[in-house]
């Protein structure tokens, strides 16, 4: 299995995100923010770039994108705001609040006794 | 790295749109992997995070050159609730680095599952200390590894358990078994927020 980060060479991680290595306190994505594409991939686009494209067709979740392109979570993050800020990408954050909702929380029971 | 991305996907539906966490932490071996897997709609994913050592994702990129970023794997899994509510469930080890991440990753997580292995059962300390601080619920689940089965007031001794958590029996192999953890993790919840309007801070233990 890949090991992003270990394996890699820090100036790979280096080179994709222009030497940029923090998504920022303000980052808006969580870790399971939905992730859809708004565009196709163009050529001559950076590829990490079009393939997040490619994975986000259907809604895709911020850690799904890091585990299918083997980067880590923060990496990923710098890349989905490049795209999140060019309209390429949507993004969908997790209904959250201090307390759970009890709907939520109800629906979650629901769910999991359909599986 | 286009060889990184797998041909079998299974996409969510066009109308996900809520994206919910719950943990299971537990020491290497316990079987978090497993639980993942028998509930998961996806073959169990892994990826990582990269911090410094004062807990904070890498924002200089020489750190992790000069070796004091460290990284902690976790792997995860998904099911589709419903048309917009997708749970990911989250395998993180229990080790004392993993804890610095927490925030960064787990914020806003419904909740935990401590998955414990009653032969080693000093190895859930740690993870429920760091709950009760954190205020997060949690409820523990004994995977069963075939041995005696442990009372539960024994184990509830061992842990120092709040005799208000959740304790069951598992095997995290099953999907029915697994559902059913999720489950009462849920309910706990539930009744937990019920008639609250605060989450309770849980009272520093004293470490021994």
């Amino acid at each position: 299995m890949r090991r992003p980060g270990r394996d890699d060479a820090p100036d790979r991680l280096y080179t994709l995100t222009g030497g940029r290595s923090r998504s920022g306190p303000d980052s808006p994505f969580d870790l399971v923010t939905l992730v859809v594409a708004e565009s196709d991939a163009t050529p001559g686009m950076q590829s990490e770039h079009a393939a997040i494209l490619r994975l986000a067709q259907a809604p895709t979740a911020v850690v799904e994108v890091a585990a299918e392109l083997g980067l880590p979570v923060s990496i990923t993050k710098i890349l989905l705001s490049d795209l999140l800020a060019t309209g390429r990408v949507s993004a969908r954050h997790p209904r959250n609040s201090v307390l759970p909702d009890p709907d939520i929380l109800e629906q979650v029971l629901v769910g999991l006794r359909n599986l | 790295m286009d060889s990184a991305i797998s041909d079998v996907r299974t996409p969510l539906g066009a109308t996900a749109d809520n994206g919910l966490k719950i943990v299971v932490v537990g020491g290497f071996g316990v079987g978090k992997t497993t639980m993942v897997r028998s509930v998961s709609e996806i073959r169990p994913l892994n990826t990582e995070e990269t911090m410094t050592r004062a807990g904070e994702t890498v924002d200089d990129i020489s750190e992790i050159r000069g070796k004091t970023a460290t990284t902690v794997a976790f792997d995860f899994g998904r099911i589709t609730l419903d048309a917009r509510n997708v749970l990911y469930l989250f395998g993180a080890p229990g080790q004392e680095r993993f804890w610095f991440l927490w925030d960064r990753l787990f914020s806003g997580t419904l909740g935990a599952v401590v998955l414990v292995d009653t032969r080693r059962i000093d190895d859930s300390w740690y993870a429920i200390d760091r709950l009760e601080r954190h205020g997060t619920p949690f409820i523990v689940a004994c995977n069963d590894f075939g041995g005696a089965r442990h009372a539960h007031r024994d184990v509830r001794e061992a842990l120092d358990l709040d005799p208000q958590v959740p304790l069951l029996d598992c095997d995290a192999r099953s999907r029915e078994s697994s559902k059913q953890v999720l489950i009462t993790l849920v309910q706990h919840i539930k009744n937990r927020y019920a008639g609250q309007t605060a989450p309770a801070v849980a009272s520093p233990r004293e470490f021994v």
